[in-house]
């Protein structure tokens, strides 16, 4: 059921992104909500339509949902006029989620591609807020050009944090690029760590399946990598068959799969 | 089972009347539009009387058959599939509020349904859709408003269309579970068994009496006779390994060259669940819907998200089609998701034959 919700917080990233906090109207609703890193809401523009959006506030308080979007066409393009007050709607939440439990204790290697990746967001924050339970944190990130490098102040953050490493590249790069460039494979040669390490990925999934091919390089199994996966999806519970990726349903089964899972479809084209 | 009792010609009349008195509405295969397809009976005139199909891959014809025969056509595009899952459906309204809106469910209007005249493999495919929408993690209640007072009386076939492989399957041709009544029609009347509680006060409240031994025999040298002179059939052993090891076989762009991505396998097909989930706004915009409306894996949106489509060949959606059909259904459900009823066979403009494309992707593998 799609639940009321009202904004109570609006933040530009950059231009087309925006993180909205919000919480949910019915006191009853509201108290019995939780859920996990990882997971996503549907969320729904009044007369337009709902689309999945992952949960990147901390699952330690479920009172306080925040998302963030990337105004990508039909449904995203009216949640970019969302204000604070607006009254949206929530139905969720849905999916797996990250397997921030089997990592406790364990280096974590994070890699993401591309535009921004919500998802992992949420996770480096949840992994932050519990530090002493992780080991070594490694952030990966490969974009195309410099301008695509959203959240360009929080990596700097995450730099600076004890115990943590980031490591960017660009495929594009210009004279202002002090990083790597090329794409994300490029920066595995930096990379050491231990194959009891766990990794949590997403963005492209060519890009994931080079990054899963290196990371088998350096010991780590396929069980221990985990990404999120894209589907089309309109109903979240399994029944309306877009998110199929196979025998999966993604919505249902995922998003989060152990590339040991999804290995052999990884492959394939047209899946 | 349950006791065989002998039905004479006219019971059905008093089944059919008793049936509505009981509160249902009764539905029958009746000849329309050249097929036929589950439409209200009133009496057994009614129904597709004296009639017999002809299909055979791309092809359907509505014919006589042999006088006073009452279930002699098999099947008709459409099965009880559009009756339980609505092919069109509004499932939420929400309605603009001073601050805000309020969603509220919608009951969809869900009369108790009798079916009269119900094949063994749609049976078959009305389990396969009772797993999906009532007992996976997440169970459809307006699939359950409709299904859950349904009253089905089945007919073992006499005789099988040449599209038709339920024998392979294992689904048919007789009715063996998933019943109320069941049916096998002789020349004098049928032979008749409860499935259900609710069928053995029916057939009690018919009176009628046990069946002859000869009438037992013969409804079962009928069924028999119409499995044995079967004419498709589809080999299942070890699918779900074969269409995914032969992702990459040639064949698929073969099928692909011949399809029309028309989506009419998707439609006639009494297991196919897919569906769009769409929200409509009023022209006053004070209200929305949410609807949901079949959908099928050929149409070009169905795998396409913002800047990427998964599926974008038509050779990518027949594999898709038939891989879930055949294979991943196995694994998402626990049953294949195909029960040989050869709709799609008919059904398909250019006669497209799943089991032909499953026979060559298994006599010429391309990974052993
Ligand atoms: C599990 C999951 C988590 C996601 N988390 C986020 C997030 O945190 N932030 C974010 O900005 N985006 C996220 N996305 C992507 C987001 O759902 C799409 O950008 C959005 O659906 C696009 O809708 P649209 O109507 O604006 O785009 P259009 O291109 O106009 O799409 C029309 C319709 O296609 C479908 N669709 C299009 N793109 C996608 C897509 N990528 N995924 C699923 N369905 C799609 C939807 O049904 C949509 O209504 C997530 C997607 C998934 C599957
Ligand atoms: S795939 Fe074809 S033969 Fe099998 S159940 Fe569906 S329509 Fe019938
Ligand atoms: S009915 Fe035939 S042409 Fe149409 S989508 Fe199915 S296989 Fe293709
Ligand atoms: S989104 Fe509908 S089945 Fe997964």
């Amino acid at each position: 059921m799609i639940c009321p919700a009202r904004i109570t917080g609006r933040r530009t990233e950059t231009a087309g992104i925006y993180t909205f906090s919000m919480r949910l109207v019915d006191n009853a609703v509201r108290r019995a909500y939780s859920f996990r890193a990882g997971q996503f809401n549907m969320l729904y523009a009044f007369g337009v339509g709902e689309v999945p959006i992952s949960i990147v506030s901390d699952p330690g308080d479920p009172e306080h949902l925040e998302h963030t979007i990337r105004i990508a066409g039909r449904v995203t393009g009216v949640m970019a006029g969302w204000k604070v007050g607006d009254v949206v709607g929530v139905r969720g939440p849905y999916g797996n989620g990250w397997p921030v439990e089997e990592a406790r204790g364990r280096d974590v290697v994070i890699i993401t591609g591309g535009l921004g990746c919500a998802p992992v967001v949420g996770l480096i924050n949840y992994i932050f807020r519990r530090r002493d339970q992780y080991g070594e944190l490694h952030i990966l990130h490969g974009v195309r050009t410099p301008n695509d490098l959203l959240y360009r102040e929080r990596f700097d953050e995450w730099r600076r944090a004890p115990r943590t490493r980031v490591y960017l590249t660009a495929d594009q790069p210009d004279k202002s690029w002090r990083y790597k460039i090329g794409v994300v494979t490029e920066l595995f040669d930096e990379l050491t760590v231990p194959p009891s390490s766990i990794v949590m990925m997403c963005g492209p999934e060519v890009m994931m399946r080079f990054a899963a091919h290196a990371l088998r390089q350096k010991g780590i199994g396929d069980d221990a990598i985990h990404l999120s996966l894209e589907r089309r999806m309109e109903c979240a519970v399994g029944l309306c068959g877009h998110c199929q990726y196979r025998e999966h349903f993604v919505c249902k089964s995922g998003p989060v799969f152990s590339y040991r899972t999804v290995r052999e479809l990884f492959g394939l084209s047209g899946i | 089972m349950s006791e065989a009792l002998h039905m004479p010609q006219p019971a059905l009349e008093d089944l059919i009347a008793m049936l509505w008195r009981e509160g249902f509405k009764v539905l029958g295969p009746v000849a329309r539009d050249g097929a036929v397809g589950f439409d209200e009976v009133r009496k057994v005139s009614d129904l597709a009387v004296a009639m017999r199909d002809t299909q055979e891959p791309g092809r359907y014809r509505l014919g006589q058959g042999a006088a006073g025969e009452i279930f002699g056509v098999v099947n008709g595009a459409f099965s009880l599939k559009p009756f339980f899952f609505a092919p069109e459906e509004t499932l939420l309204e929400a309605k603009r509020e001073r601050r805000g809106f309020k969603v509220s469910e919608v009951a969809p209007v869900a009369p108790p349904l009798a079916f009269i005249g119900v094949r063994a493999c749609d049976l078959a495919a009305l389990a396969v859709q009772d797993r999906i929408f009532l007992h996976d993690r997440f169970h459809d209640t307006h699939y359950q408003a409709r299904r859950k007072d349904a009253f089905l009386v089945a007919v073992n076939c006499a005789r099988s269309a040449p599209t038709c492989f339920c024998v392979s399957m294992k689904t048919g041709p007789e009715a063996t579970t998933g019943f109320d009544l069941s049916l096998t029609e002789l020349e004098q009347g049928f032979v008749t068994r409860s499935g259900s509680a609710a069928g053995e006060a029916i057939a009690a409240k018919l009176g009628l009496s046990a069946a002859g031994q000869n009438e037992v025999v013969s409804a079962k040298a009928r069924i028999d006779g119409c499995a044995a002179g079967m004419q498709r059939g589809l080999d299942p052993t070890d699918l779900p390994r074969l269409l995914y090891a032969e992702a990459e076989n040639p064949r698929w762009k073969d099928a692909a060259s011949r399809c029309l991505s028309c989506t009419n396998c998707t439609m006639v097909c009494p297991t196919c669940f897919c569906h769009a989930v769409v929200d409509q706004e009023e022209l006053d915009g004070n209200m929305s819907r949410r609807v949901r409306k079949w959908d099928s894996c050929f149409s070009l949106e169905h795998a396409h998200i913002h800047g990427i489509n998964f599926r974008p060949k038509i050779e990518n959606r027949y594999r898709q089609w038939l891989t879930h059909k055949l294979a991943a259904w196995i694994d998402q459900f626990g049953t294949s998701g195909c029960v040989g009823c050869g709709r799609c066979i008919t059904w398909c403009p250019v006669g497209i034959d799943l089991t032909a494309e499953v026979a060559a992707i298994r006599a010429h593998p391309v990974k052993r």
